[in-house]
């Protein structure tokens, strides 16, 4: 856990005046969760952050790491106990990867063994080979790989907080991606405690459990990332987040929170008569057509079958595309506008038919200010 | 210097070395036959001893100068003395636009004639490229490196056995290399205030008009500063650890 109460800093600048970098800044980070400090450049992330690990030292305030207070510990342990990562990797040149990782392990006197050991655990964590990249010097990694050894780095002797400093800023943004869900799914394992700057409202939204967003100094305001969104508390924050923020909330819910469970459907074999009545019971349009054992095969429109005879294969039409109930709604509205069409079929791993999600129940789901509502979005548009 | 002007100015000397090698070949073949066997029967004994004096002069004052420059240059790259260390180095670096020659002549005011003025003199030149190359590489040194090492939690005096100075090392290395090149160049100027060496024969070749007994002299050193720059030029190669060695790729 880190608490951080009234912390202030103002530096003395050249000319005389000063400048507060940070304003009584009082937050607090649950165990095992990401924070993400957001903010526009010069607003005071980096300098909360190192005043955490004391690089900085503070004007005035109380910091909490881990249940200690930070005035009361040497700050050579305390860094050690603390992972670190910055933008630009700080990987050392003159030493191998293994070395690298091997920093802070070897600082609190690990055996050689153990913490080189450890080293090639962590690089498979990140999937590189240890067999390739332990002997290798940094300049003979790719700006990514690099990026993934700075932040196993930091995690080598296990340390319960991690400071990250924009640790994915200095990579193109496909990478960037992929590193981010790799340590979004490492977190998973790892539930470390983590300060994350970031000045990048898109990956503060995926990597946050929490945003925190400055101001000149100042935190205005600290939430999840859909309270944050569906109610930015002034003009200030709204602004920031862009005035298309109720579609990035698109990529907070998943389609499992708007999809709606459903039991109708029918088979090859059935009458086209049976598909007409489920529909007409349940006020669907539309009806799956699923196989023997329950994957998703084609569906049937109301309006097609209307005064059609026979069975439900010789009249089905082919899915355009499904969405699975774990992708985000970004990806289930975005398929929706390429097969113009205004529900999906989500089908799991293994192509078994689950349910559907609708364009209203989407609509339904983002326009409630308050989350939840999405269990009650109607189904009538399918 | 940046490690970019370092590796051209190397490119430069290794080329001039062979173009020297190389007219000194074509005078060799060009030389009447038996001249070079000549110069040897008559001055062996004196080039043996007289090298040796032109090695100790060589290795004693280039040697206290490493000792010295490396820590000033250190001392210098330090946060805390950062506001004085540049006016210290403009000092040291008009220091470099006194000839060689000068320094020598001046150290015999100070000291007297012999040994110890020709070592100081040298000394005092070879000083200088080291200094400012120590604390050029330190300044080098990218600050997000010593800040990642702060953060990590290493103490200023690993972070400067760990960090700093393997980073600096090819940096200040160049500079090692471009002072034993003054050094060995300047040493048969030694003889002029006392100090010995392989310049007995050359200057006193040229007192006599006598070319076999000026070469006795030159080809020596000339050889020497060969084999220095070529001894230099391998440690940097493989003293220099891989991740920052630019020669090694
Ligand atoms: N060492 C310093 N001396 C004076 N002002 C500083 C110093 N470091 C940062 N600042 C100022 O503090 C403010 C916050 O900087 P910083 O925390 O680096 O912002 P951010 O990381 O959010 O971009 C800026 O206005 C910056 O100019
Ligand atoms: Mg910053």
């Amino acid at each position: 856990m880190i608490k951080l109460d009234k912390l202030s800093k103002i530096f003395e600048t050249p000319g005389g005046g000063t400048v507060t970098a940070a304003d009584k800044v009082t937050m607090e980070v649950p165990e095992g969760e990401i924070c993400v400090l957001l903010g526009p450049s010069g607003c005071g992330k980096t300098t909360t952050l190192k005043m955490i690990n004391g690089l900085i030292p503070k004007t005035s305030g109380k910091i909490h790491v881990a249940g200690r207070d930070t005035d009361d510990v040497d700050p050579v342990a305390l860094r050690r106990s603390i992972g670190y990562v910055i933008q630009q990797i700080g990987l050392f040149p003159n030493m191998t990867i293994e070395d690298n990782i091997s920093v802070v392990p070897d600082l609190l006197g690990w055996d050689r063994k153990k913490s080189r050991a450890r080293a090639g655990e962590l690089l498979e964590l990140v999937n590189l080979d240890p067999g390739i990249f332990l002997k290798r010097f940094p300049k003979e990694l790719s700006g990514g790989q690099q990026q993934r050894v700075g932040v196993i780095r930091a995690l080598a002797a296990d340390p319960p907080v991690l400071l990250m400093d924009e640790p994915f800023g200095a990579i193109d943004p496909i990478n960037r991606a992929v590193i981010q869900d790799e340590f979004l799914k490492m977190q998973k394992e790892l539930r470390k405690t983590i300060a994350f700057v970031s000045h990048d409202i898109d990956e503060a939204i995926k990597m946050g459990d929490k945003i925190a967003i400055f101001k000149d100094g100042i935190l205005e305001q600290y939430d999840s990332p859909d309270d944050l969104l569906a109610r930015p508390k002034n003009d200030f924050i709204a602004s920031f987040l862009g005035s298309d923020r109720t579609l990035k909330r698109l990529s907070l819910l998943k389609v499992s929170d708007v999809m709606i469970s459903s039991q109708i459907r029918v088979v090859a074999q059935d009458p086209v008569a049976k598909a007409r009545d489920l529909m007409k019971e349940a006020g669907h349009k539309n009806v799956v057509m699923v196989g023997p054992r329950g994957r998703a095969r084609g569906f049937l429109h109301l309006n097609d079958i209307l005064d059609e005879t026979g069975r439900v294969e010789e009249h089905f039409q082919a899915l355009p595309t499904t969405v699975h109930p774990d992708d985000d709604l970004r990806t289930a509205v975005s398929r929706m506008f390429r097969h113009d069409t205004t529900w999906l079929a989500c089908v799991d791993d293994d192509g078994f038919f689950q349910g559907f999600v609708t364009q209203r129940a989407i609509s339904h789901a983002l326009g409630a200010t308050y989350r939840d509502h999405a269990d009650h979005a109607p189904a009538e548009a399918l | 210097m940046s490690i970019r002007d370092t590796m051209n100015s190397d490119n430069v000397r290794s080329k001039a070395i062979f173009a020297l090698g190389l007219v000194f070949g074509i005078g060799l073949m060009a030389g009447e036959k038996g001249y070079f066997g000549d110069i040897w029967r008559l001055y062996s004994e004196d080039i043996i001893y007289l090298a040796q004096q032109h090695l100790v002069l060589v290795l004693v004052s280039s040697g206290l100068a490493i000792m010295v420059g490396v820590p000033v240059g250190i001392f210098l790259s330090r946060d805390r003395v950062q506001r004085y260390s540049e006016t210290v180095l403009q000092v040291f670096n008009i220091g470099t636009t006194i000839p060689t020659l000068a320094i020598l002549a001046l150290s015999i005011t100070l000291l007297g004639i012999g040994f110890t003025p020709a070592v100081f003199g040298l000394w005092i030149a070879t000083l200088l490229p080291i200094v400012r190359n120590t604390f050029q590489g330190l300044r080098e040194v990218p600050a997000h490196l010593k800040e990642a090492a702060t953060g990590m939690g290493m103490k200023p005096l690993h972070i400067l056995r760990s960090v700093e100075l393997p980073n600096a090392l090819y940096v200040i290395f160049a500079g090692i290399r471009t002072a034993v090149a003054v050094n060995v160049g300047t040493v048969p100027l030694a003889f002029l205030i006392g100090g010995g060496g392989l310049g007995e024969l050359i200057f006193t070749g040229i007192d006599l008009n006598d070319m076999q007994m000026l070469l006795a002299g030159a080809i020596p050193v000339a050889a020497l500063s060969m084999l220095a720059d070529y001894i230099l030029a391998r440690a940097q190669f493989w003293l220099i650890p891989r991740g920052v060695n630019p020669l090694r790729q």
